[in-house]
């Protein structure tokens, strides 16, 4: 029992306690002691009360015996053995004519924005099902990206981004952002993030209206995701390279080479230190982002990939759909095939539900997939079950608590935290000749020689004083440098010989017989 | 196969009836909120800024003597009322809440130097320089009857004439003694007209006077010849006489720590003591730019407030080197004396422009009942702001102060005094032998000697 509580314990405390022993200041020392003993006990209450304050355990997909495997379990078989209101979460909607459709839910999974390639903006209401407005926009529209914000929503158009309100009308025409090919929101900072055609990353500020505009130089690439626990924005380029973005800097904060082929898909995971690429040379894997290194490679192709809440694992190619679970070793756990002909665009999974949602060339669907949602939500983060009331008092609490562009950082730990004061270092051979021209240059321009008559005042002995009190000035310096470069020199000179192949072995400098 | 999927009836998660309250569900797992760290600095920062906003510390000023105010005397058994005295005799009662005198007591020939309430806060006793130490009824309001704003002069209960001017005068807190401060320190009882006892230690004149809040027979002066004595009833003599480089002008006790004081010193400091150990300071509070005229502790013995010549009230913390707030008006002048009420809420201050005047101990404070959800939010804020405090931001906004400009440039030049004797220091020691040159710490640097 106490085990099980030590480990709900450890998700509380976040992270290790301080290190108090290198205080030297005891009062300090007490105040931040008496601190961590608050954080502990802290932490055991809210460990204690998760069993009243979180009951419902969330959904599983087991299979019985050995010979059954989850993933032979079609979504049929799974609706007949689930109650009616869950069932209803299987659908599709079929609507051949207006081209790819993708989807994006808001962050309580109440309302879903869909739009087809071919025109078609439409809010539904996923409570009950119900379309809130659907209209048609006669261009393309390559994106549509929720902004929490008042339920307003963006789509990415034929060549602008346009932002509408939930009643269909058109509030913003953004031009700057060229023709976005994705658009992605950071709730918490407000910023609606695009990439466009010519590989422009564009960050916009959508409560402030400020903008800021990145070259990539990497060419053009639809792949973008956004890291939700730290902000930034991660590009999947052709070259098989990952990019990393912040509002803040225009080079990127990490470039990684993730695959041989073009990179066609990208996800985060909701803990934001596991991320999963899918290249075209049919490779899928999974990297751990604070070590940068490949955790898993899973063969075969990914044209779209969602993580979902509880940590599972969607990938889309073409008309199949499977999911994949596990904690450190990520395996198959359920499979879809859609019917042939059925292009999948784009997967996503529903936040609080154990729903996927699936938009593709002749509509979306919905399939069930069992132990994907969290099943206990807090009304002050999403609440699926908000009045408009609550949203319009959450709206306020949101910008009231907006971030700043300045916190996306790839450590987000680091906020708050002090600098470590530096041992003052050794200055470098640059800082030294600059130090060694300044104090030249201070003497230089006090130099006053005396007049000296009787024929003692030759030029010649006038250029040799001033020369000699440069070198004056000069000496201590050049002391220090003396002393120094002797050790590397001498390490340079052990190093060379050891390198040199046996035959060149008698071109080196022998050291003097001793 | 074993299948299990989140399904939620709007039943169980939505209120029943219009009349109910919402229904709240939590989690607090740390994973559904992400950036924690940045929102709670974007919180601490907005918390900065709300309390300067809302820090309006100057409640009111109560008007009505002629004449500079030189002494005040709070009651420990009514919360709302206070004494003052000043420079021509008048001695008023005031109503904190009204702001209104609610009783003058007329009888001194001269200057009203000392005031102070008995233990049960029926006599008020008072004294001055023109050699008279008087014992006044104070009226006690009943709860039919309010204060009205015309003055009721209050005839004295007893008048006693003695040798000497007095210069200041406290009431033990829990026993039937007062002394008074003159020529030298003498021990009264209400009812006789002749001091009990009489305690001397040199020959300069005892200017401040107070008794010990947990130790009764224990008490503290201060004398013009820059010393502090404290006495003991129960002995003949006193006990112990520390000296120091400039004069003591008042002296308190911590209610919280009854062993340390802390005195009010000429040359713009406080220095905090412990009664049982006199050779070294506890604590140097150093914040004011000219002489320090008095002091008072807040009943919680954290923090307490000192008024200065140089026109300013300062709040310091009780182990605080600097002080944590000032109050200053272009209309208030030398500052004589302050106190702080009996709830920790408030301070008064009575200075040299015969105005007697209320602020608020928390500057950014709401006054009144607040509602629990009000407290806890009043609560957070203070949390997160403490938090993140030393971060520059945060800083920067909780540490503004508008200065006077005259106090700007006198602590300015302070400092570079100060910074100048200090290198010269350094280059004095760099130079000569090492070891030959010690510095005296500076708890101990403005001590002369104690004396048994």
């Amino acid at each position: 029992m106490s085990e099980e509580l030590d480990l709900k314990m450890k998700k509380y405390l976040r992270g290790g306690a301080a290190n108090l022993e290198v205080l030297q200041d005891k009062k300090l020392k007490g105040q931040l002691a008496h601190r961590e003993n608050l954080y502990g006990k802290s932490a055991k209450a809210a460990a204690k009360f998760e069993k009243w304050l979180m009951p419902s355990e969330g959904g599983y997909l087991e299979a019985e015996g050995p010979v059954e495997k989850t993933w032979r379990f079609k979504q049929e078989d799974i609706g007949q053995a689930v109650d009616i209101s869950s069932a209803r979460n299987q659908y599709d909607v079929v609507l051949p004519e207006l081209g790819p459709y993708t989807m994006d839910f808001s962050s309580s999974g109440q309302y879903m924005a869909v739009a087809g390639r071919k025109g078609h903006l439409a809010i539904v209401d996923m409570k009950n099902f119900e379309v809130r407005k659907e209209f048609q926009v006669r261009e393309t529209v390559r994106d549509v990206v929720f902004l929490d914000h008042q339920l307003l929503f963006a789509a990415a158009q034929k060549k602008y981004t346009y932002i509408y309100s939930p009643e269909g009308i058109e509030i913003h025409c953004l031009k700057d952002h060229g023709t976005v090919l994705r658009l992605q929101y950071l709730k918490t900072h407000f910023i609606l993030a695009s990439v466009n055609k010519f590989g422009h990353l564009h960050y916009q500020d959508v409560s402030t209206g400020a903008s800021k505009s990145y070259r990539t130089g990497l060419g053009r690439t639809d792949v973008m995701r956004v890291n939700t626990v730290n902000g930034v924005v991660a590009l999947g380029h052709s070259g098989g390279t990952v990019t990393m973005w912040n509002p803040n800097s225009s080079a990127p904060l990490v470039k990684m080479l993730c695959h041989h082929g073009p990179v066609s898909a990208l996800a985060f995971h909701p803990n934001g230190h596991l991320m999963a690429t899918a290249g075209k040379e049919k490779r899928i894997k999974l990297w751990d982002l604070r070590k940068y290194e490949a955790l898993q490679t899973l063969p075969g192709h990914a044209n779209t990939l969602d993580f979902s809440q509880k940590g599972l694992l969607a990938r889309g190619t073409c008309s199949f759909a499977e999911i994949l679970s596990g904690a450190e070793h990520y395996s198959r756990y359920m499979n879809h095939s859609m019917v042939k002909g059925y292009q999948i665009k784009n997967l996503l999974f529903r936040p609080y539900e154990d729903v996927l949602g699936i938009g593709h060339s002749m509509g979306w669907s919905s399939i069930l997939v069992p132990g994907s949602g969290e099943p206990n939500f807090d009304s002050w983060v999403a609440n699926p079950f908000e009045t408009r009331k609550q949203r319009r008092e959450k709206e306020v609490h949101l910008l009231l608590d907006k971030l700043p562009p300045e916190t996306i950082m790839l450590d987000p730990s680091k906020i708050g935290t002090v600098k470590p004061a530096r041992n003052k270092e050794k200055p470098t051979k640059k800082e030294r000749e600059a130090e060694m021209e300044a104090a030249i240059e201070d003497v230089k321009g006090s130099i006053t020689l005396k007049n000296k008559t009787k024929g003692r005042n030759k030029p010649s002995k006038r250029a040799k004083k001033k020369q000699e009190i440069i070198t004056k000035v000069k000496r201590p310096f050049l002391e220090q440098e003396m002393r120094e470069p002797q050790l590397s020199r001498k390490k340079q000179k052990v190093c060379v010989e050891d390198e040199l192949p046996k035959s060149l072995q008698r071109f080196t400098r022998k050291k003097a017989a001793t | 196969m074993k299948v299990k999927v989140i399904s939620r009836s709007t039943d169980e998660f939505t209120r029943e009836r219009s009349k109910d309250l919402q229904r709240v569900f939590r989690n607090y797992d740390p994973n559904l909120r992400p950036q924690e760290k940045a929102v709670e600095y974007v919180r601490a920062l907005s918390a900065a800024k709300l309390d300067k906003i809302f820090a309006r510390p100057f409640i009111g000023a109560m008007d009505g003597h002629i004449d500079a105010i030189s002494c005040m005397a709070k009651n420990p058994n009514n919360l709302k009322g206070i004494f003052s005295g000043s420079m021509d005799g008048d001695i008023r009662l005031w109503d904190i809440a009204s702001r209104r005198t609610v009783s003058q007591f007329l009888g001194h020939q001269g200057a009203v130097r000392g005031l102070t309430a008995s233990t049960d806060g029926r006599v008020l006793v008072s004294c001055g320089t023109d050699c008279t130490v008087r014992l006044w009824n104070v009226p006690v309001a009943t709860l039919k009857e309010s204060y009205e704003s015309s003055d009721n002069s209050v005839k004295p209960l007893e008048v006693y004439v003695w040798k000497n001017a007095f210069w200041a005068v406290d009431h033990q807190l829990d026993g039937g003694y007062f002394a008074t401060a003159g020529a030298q320190v003498d021990i009264w009882n209400h009812n006789r007209s002749q001091p009990v006892r009489s305690f001397e230690w040199g020959t300069d004149t005892v200017i401040s006077v107070r008794f010990n809040p947990g130790e009764p027979n224990l008490l503290a002066t201060s004398a013009s010849d820059r010393s502090i004595t404290l006495y003991d009833l129960r002995m003949s003599s006193p006990t112990r006489k520390l000296i120091m480089q400039t004069k003591t002008n008042s002296i308190c006790w911590n209610p919280m720590e009854p062993m340390n004081f802390t005195a009010a010193n000429e040359d713009s400091n406080c220095y905090s003591y412990d009664a049982r150990k006199l050779d070294e300071a506890r604590m140097v509070h150093k914040d004011h730019v000219s002489a320090v005229m008095d002091i008072d502790y807040s009943p919680t013995g954290r923090e307490f407030v000192t008024g200065s010549y140089d026109r300013t009230v300062r709040i310091f913390q009780f182990n605080g080197g600097h002080s944590r707030e000032i109050y200053h008006t272009q209309r208030m002048q030398r500052v004589f004396c302050v106190k702080f009420s009996c709830d920790a809420s408030y301070i008064i201050s009575g200075s040299d422009d015969t105005n007697l005047r209320l602020w608020k101990a928390k500057a950014s404070e709401q006054m009144g009942v607040l509602l629990p959800r009000e407290r806890k939010k009043h609560d957070y804020h203070e949390a997160v702001k403490n938090r993140y405090k030393h971060l520059p931001e945060v800083k920067r906004i909780l540490r503004h102060r508008h200065l006077p400009l005259p106090i700007y440039k006198a602590a300015a030049l302070r400092r570079t005094m100060t910074e100048a004797a200090r290198m010269k220091e350094e280059r004095r020691k760099a130079h000569s032998a090492p070891g030959s040159i010690s510095t005296r710490p500076l708890r101990k640097r403005r001590i002369i000697t104690e004396v048994e």
